[in-house]
C-alpha cells in the first residue's frame, strides 16, 4: 500500500519549483541526488548533473496497476528508505491510479484510472506489480468484471514505458513455478510494444525502484539492463561479490549449521544453503528498510529471489550449492577449508583471502550509501 | 424508493481482489454476495518440495500478513517433526509477530479504514487551535499543536485547490455519512501522515532479526538471527537496543495516538455499534506462546469459540470439527459437492463456471457459484474471525487485561457488550489488542534479554534438522492467531517430501459464500443485518462494514489436492 505525500506536484511546475513551494531543504534535495547517483552506478561528477536535470523536469504521470499477487511489492515500497525527503520521487510524481489506497471504490475507482489514462496518453509511466494469468482465458484473476491480462494490455497501450517491478511483474514468480496451475507470466510476456524494465525480487528493494523512476526523469529513458530485463545499477553484481561475509568465505570460515560457533561469529553462509554465489541482487549494497540489515546480514541464506525461477531452481534452499568457485582463488568452499585444515597453503589461502577483502571493500566503499539518522529512542517529530 | 442492484469491484484500500454485490431496498441492503476474484494455486505449488521451505513459499501467499504464513507454517512442520524449539526463538517470534499486529492493525486504521470515517476536504474548515485543544485533552502526544496542525491544513487545502486528488480522486467527501466535527477530521489526517512514518520504522524490528521486511526470514527449529554479544554480525547489544526502542515508539504512538484517536471518533459514530453485527459465532485458536506452542495454557490469547453472542461461556475449540464447503465456490469433490470435507481429506478441483469477462453480474448464474473462496465451517456454522472473536473469547475466559480494556471502552463510550457485535465493534476490538500487544512487547523483550544475560543465547535446534532422522511419514497442524483472525497450516510428509499441505485462513473464513444449507458467510451477514446505504452511487457504508474485516484476499483463495495427485485442468463451462 503506497500512500504517496498528499502535495502534489502541479502538471506545470519543475521538480525544482515545486520542492521550493513544499519547503524542502536544497542540501536535503542534493543529499538525495547524491544517493540516487550512487545507487545508479554513476560517478561523484554526476551528482550536480543529476541534480540539475531534476531540477528542470515537469511532473510525469505514474498509473500503477496490481494484478495477481501478494501486494508484499507494494508494502516493500512503502519502506523506502529516505523518510526525512520523503519517498521523493514516488511521491512526487502523481500517482493517478493505485488500487490498494483510493479512496473511491467500484466504478468511481474505475473512472479515476480511465480519466488518468485518457488525460496522459502516451506519455504516462505504468507500474505494474503482480502477474498476468493466461490460463483458461485470465479467469483466475478479474478486476472489476475484466481479466487482469485485459488490465495490462488496456494500460500499457497508452504508456510510455512500463516498470514491472518484483518477482511476479518480471517472470510470474510462485504461481508461475511448477505445475503453474494458472498459465502465470510476467509483463513482457504480455507487453511486446514498450520498453519495459524488470525490478527484480520477491519482493524488491524500494530504492531500486525509486532510483529507476529517477534515471527515467533525469535520462529521458529506462536504465540499461542485463539480457533479462533488470537494471544493471542494480543488478549488475553478484552477492556473492558485494557480500559482507565474502571475506569469511575466501578464508574457509563457514557457519557448518544454524546457530553453531560459526553462525555466531557471522561467518559465511555457503554451507547452510546460501544461494549468494548465484545471484544478481542489490542487497548487500542498498540494504534493507532505511539500511537497517539484509538477509545474509541477519543470518539466513540469501534464496535467490531476485533471479526466474527461484522456486523451482534454488531449491531446496538449505542444500549447499555444487561447486562455487572462489574469488581471487579458484577454490571450492570444501577444499579452501580443507586446505586451512591441512595447513598446507595456509598462507597462499590468507593472501588470497586479504586480497579479496581489500578488493570487496574498495567496491564496497565505492557505492557507500549513508546511514539513515534516526534518533535512538522516543518519538519521531516532523 | 426502487430495489437497486449494485456492484462494487474492485473494493479497494485493501490486499488483493474483493468484489461485493448487494440488493437494497428504500436505504437498507436486503442481500449480498462476496466474491473473491483471484487465484493462485499455491498449495499445489508446495507437493513435492523440501518441508524445511515451505514457509517461504506460503508467506509468499501475502505480503501484507509478511510473518502469519511463515509462522504457521514452520510451527505445522515442527509439529510433525515434534521439535521443540529454543525459548529465546519463541520469545523473538513473539517480537516479530507482535510488531506485525501493531504494524498492520495502525495502517489499516489510518490508511485503509480512515477515509470511511473521516472526510478529508471537511479538515479545511478546521480551527487548528480548536483542533489542537480537542487533540490535547485526549492525549499528551507532543504532534498535538496549533502550528502542526495548521501546516497539516495548508498542505490539504493546497492539495484540493490543485485539483489533482491524486488517491483522494472520486472519493465520497461530503457524504452525509460522514459525523466527525472538522476539527477532528484535521486531527485524524494529521495522524494518518505521522503514521506513514511511523510504520517504516517500527518495522524494521523484523529487519534486525529477519533480514527483511516484507518477507522477513524463518527457520524450521527456531531462527537464524544468532545471537554473540561480542560480535559485530550477529545480534548484540546494539540490535537488542534498536529493537528496545522500536518497541518503545510502537507502544507510544499506539498508546497516545491511535488509541485516543479511536475512542474519538468511536463516539461520533455510536450508531454503527448497532449495525453491520452479522454472525454471532465466533473462532480464536489463541495466540502468543509464553513457552512451547504446545502449552496450550501459556497462550496470552486464548483459544476458544463463542456461540450465539453468548459471552458467558467459552466452548473448546476442536480443529477437527473444520470443514470447508463448495456450494458456491468454483470448485468440485470427486465425492460429490455438497458435503463439506476437513482440510486433512481436502480436495480443491478449480471448476471455473462463472460468465466469460467481462461481466456485469456474478451472482445471478445458474449453479448458484460465485467466487474463488471456498466456505470454511466449524461444526456446520459459519464462524466470525479476527480481533473480535479474540477480544470476545479472551473476555468470556475472564483474561484480566481484556476485560479490564473492555470495560473502559464500553465505560467511554456509554455503551454495553452488545455493541461489540456490530461494525463499531470489530474496528474498537482491533485497536484494544493492538494497544495489550503493544504493551505486551517490552515483557517478551525483557524475557529474552533475562534469558541472554544468565548464559543462554541459543536460536536454534538441530533436532530432527536432517531428512535422514525423520519417519517415514508424518503430519502437522500449525496454529497462528493472525492479525486478521484464526490461521491453520496441515502439513501432511512423507519420504522427506510435503505430500499434502493445507491452510484454512482468516478471509476464507470470513469471506466465505454460502454454503448448501443457505447459511451466508460473515460478509454478506454483515452486510445484510440492520445495514444502511443511504445512496447507492455512494456506497461509503459497504466499505465501512467490509473494512471493519480488514480483508486479505490473497490470504483467502488457496488450492490443495490433499489426494496428492496434481490438478492440471481448469475447466470452463
Amino acid at each position: 500500500m503506497y500512500i504517496p505525500h498528499p502535495e502534489p506536484w502541479l502538471a506545470d511546475e519543475t521538480l525544482g519549483e515545486h520542492l521550493e513551494r513544499r519547503g524542502i531543504d536544497r542540501r536535503d534535495f542534493v543529499k538525495f541526488c547524491g544517493q540516487m547517483t550512487v545507487m545508479l552506478g554513476l560517478g561523484q561528477s554526476m551528482i550536480p548533473k543529476v541534480a540539475e536535470a531534476l531540477q528542470q523536469v515537469k511532473r510525469p504521470s505514474v498509473i500503477w496497476i496490481s494484478l495477481m499477487e501478494c501486494t508484499g511489492c507494494t508494502e516493500s515500497v512503502l519502506r523506502s528508505a529516505d523518510p526525512s525527503i520523503g519517498d521523493l520521487v514516488l511521491d512526487l510524481v502523481s500517482l493517478d491510479f493505485q488500487e490498494n489506497l483510493q479512496a473511491a471504490a467500484g466504478h468511481e475507482a474505475e473512472a479515476a484510472l480511465q480519466a488518468a489514462m485518457k488525460e496522459n496518453y502516451g506519455k504516462y509511466i505504468l507500474i505494474v506489480t503482480g502477474s498476468a494469468s493466461l490460463a483458461e482465458d485470465g479467469i483466475c484473476c478479474t478486476i472489476g468484471g475484466r481479466t487482469a491480462n485485459e488490465v495490462l494490455r488496456e494500460t500499457a497501450a497508452g504508456a510510455a514505458a512500463v516498470i514491472a517491478v518484483g518477482a511476479c511483474a518480471h517472470w510470474g514468480n510462485i504461481q508461475a513455478s511448477k505445475p503453474n496451475l494458472v498459465g502465470a507470466v510476467g509483463v513482457s510476456e504480455i507487453v511486446k510494444d514498450k520498453p519495459v524494465v524488470n525490478i527484480a525480487g520477491c519482493p524488491p528493494i524500494a530504492d531500486t525502484v525509486t532510483a529507476t523512476v529517477v534515471h527515467w526523469l533525469t535520462f529521458g529513458r529506462l536504465p540499461d539492463t542485463d539480457s533479462d530485463g533488470r537494471p544493471l545499477f542494480a543488478y549488475g553484481a553478484r552477492i556473492h561479490d558485494m557480500c559482507s561475509k565474502r571475506a569469511n568465505f575466501d578464508a574457509g570460515q563457514f557457519a557448518e549449521s544454524f546457530d553453531d560457533e560459526g553462525a555466531r561469529k557471522g561467518w559465511c553462509l555457503y554451507k547452510v544453503g546460501c544461494k549468494g554465489p548465484a545471484t544478481f541482487s542489490p542487497c548487500p549494497i542498498f540494504l534493507w528498510n532505511e539500511r537497517t540489515s539484509w538477509p545474509i546480514g541477519a543470518g539466513h541464506p540469501c534464496i535467490g529471489c531476485t533471479e526466474r525461477q527461484f522456486w523451482d531452481n534454488m531449491t531446496p534452499f538449505y542444500a549447499r550449492m555444487p561447486n562455487v568457485p572462489g574469488f581471487g582463488v579458484e577454490s571450492t568452499a570444501d577444499t579452501i577449508g580443507l586446505a586451512l585444515a591441512a595447513g598446507a597453503v595456509a598462507g597462499v589461502a590468507a593472501h588470497a583471502a586479504a586480497t579479496g577483502v581489500h578488493r570487496i571493500r574498495e567496491q564496497r566503499r565505492a557505492r557507500e550509501l549513508p546511514v539513515v539518522d534516526r534518533p535512538p529512542e522516543g518519538p519521531r517529530h516532523g | 424508493m426502487a430495489r437497486t442492484k449494485l456492484v462494487v469491484d474492485p473494493i479497494t484500500r485493501i490486499e488483493g481482489h474483493l468484489r461485493i454485490e448487494v440488493q437494497s431496498e428504500n436505504g437498507r441492503i436486503t442481500d449480498a454476495w462476496a466474491s473473491s476474484t483471484q487465484f493462485r494455486g499455491i498449495e499445489v505449488i508446495m507437493q513435492g518440495r523440501d518441508p524445511r521451505d515451505a514457509w517461504a513459499f506460503t508467506q509468499r501467499i501475502c505480503g501484507v500478513c509478511t510473518v502469519v504464513h511463515a509462522v504457521a507454517s514452520v510451527r505445522a512442520v515442527e509439529d510433525a517433526l515434534d521439535i521443540v524449539i529454543p525459548p529465546n526463538a519463541n520469545m523473538i517470534r513473539n517480537l516479530i509477530h507482535g510488531m506485525q499486529f501493531i504494524q498492520d492493525h495502525v495502517m489499516h486504521f489510518y490508511h485503509l479504514h480512515a477515509l470511511d470515517w473521516v472526510d478529508v476536504v471537511s479538515a479545511l474548515k478546521a480551527d487548528p487551535a480548536a483542533a489542537a485543544k480537542l487533540a490535547q485533552s485526549l492525549s499528551p502526544w507532543p504532534n498535538n499543536s496549533e502550528p502542526r496542525f495548521r501546516q497539516v491544513q495548508a498542505t490539504v487545502k493546497r492539495f484540493v485547490e490543485s485539483g489533482q486528488l491524486g488517491i483522494f480522486a472520486n472519493g465520497y467527501w461530503g457524504h452525509p455519512a460522514y459525523k466527525l466535527p472538522p476539527e477532528a477530521n484535521l486531527m485524524a489526517v494529521s495522524h494518518y501522515l505521522e503514521g506513514l512514518d511511523w510504520q517504516r520504522d517500527v518495522i524494521r524490528l523484523h529487519t534486525v532479526f529477519g533480514g527483511k521486511n516484507p518477507h522477513p526470514n524463518f527457520l524450521v527449529g527456531g531462527m537464524a538471527s544468532a545471537i554473540n554479544l561480542g560480535d559485530t554480525q550477529t545480534i548484540n547489544a546494539e540490535s537488542l537496543s534498536q529493537v528496545h526502542a522500536m518497541i518503545k515508539r510502537a507502544r507510544e504512538f499506539v498508546e497516545q495516538v491511535y488509541w485516543p484517536d479511536l475512542l474519538a471518533i468511536a463516539s461520533f459514530y455510536k450508531d454503527w455499534a448497532a449495525i453491520g453485527g452479522g454472525t454471532r459465532d465466533f473462532l480464536a485458536c489463541g495466540e502468543f506462546p509464553e513457552n512451547d506452542i504446545r502449552e496450550l495454557d501459556s497462550l496470552y490469547f486464548p483459544r476458544g469459540i463463542i456461540r450465539g453472542g453468548d459471552i458467558s461461556k467459552v466452548h473448546p475449540y476442536d480443529p477437527a470439527q473444520v470443514a470447508e464447503f463448495i456450494h458456491a465456490s468454483w470448485y468440485e469433490y470427486a465425492g460429490g459437492n455438497e458435503k463439506g470435507l476437513h482440510p486433512y481429506e481436502g480436495q480443491t478441483t478449480p471448476k471455473y463456471t462463472g460468465p466469460k469477462p467481462p461481466w456485469e453480474f456474478l451472482q445471478d448464474q445458474q449453479d448458484g457459484k460465485y467466487t474463488w473462496m471456498k466456505a470454511p465451517r466449524y461444526d456446520g456454522k459459519p464462524m466470525q474471525v479476527g480481533p473480535l472473536a479474540r477480544i470476545l473469547v479472551g473476555f468470556a475466559s475472564g483474561h484480566e487485561d481484556i476485560r479490564a480494556l473492555a470495560k473502559e471502552v464500553m465505560d467511554r463510550l456509554q455503551v454495553g457488550p452488545e455493541a461489540l457485535f456490530s461494525t463499531l465493534g470489530r474496528t474498537a476490538a482491533r485497536g484494544m489488542e493492538s494497544l495489550l500487544i503493544a504493551r505486551r512487547m517490552e515483557h517478551w523483550y525483557q524475557r529474552l534479554v533475562d534469558r541472554i544475560k544468565s548464559g543462554d543465547t541459543s536460536t536454534w535446534t538441530g533436532k530432527a534438522w536432517e531428512p535422514g532422522s525423520w519417519p517415514k511419514q508424518a503430519q502437522g497442524y500449525g496454529f497462528l492467531d493472525a492479525p486478521r483472525g484464526a490461521l491453520g497450516h496441515w502439513v501432511v510428509i512423507e519420504d522427506g517430501k510435503i505430500k499434502n499441505y493445507q491452510c484454512v485462513v482468516p478471509s476464507t473464513w470470513n469471506c466465505s459464500p454460502r454454503d448448501a444449507q443457505g447459511q451466508m458467510g460473515p460478509y454478506e451477514a454483515s452486510l445484510t443485518d440492520n445495514h444502511p446505504l443511504v445512496d447507492p452511487k455512494r456506497p461509503l457504508e459497504i466499505l465501512r462494514t467490509i473494512h471493519s474485516y480488514d480483508p486479505c484476499m490473497a490470504c483467502g483463495v488457496h488450492v490443495l489436492d490433499a489426494a496428492g495427485g496434481l490438478i492440471t485442468e481448469v475447466t470452463v463451462q
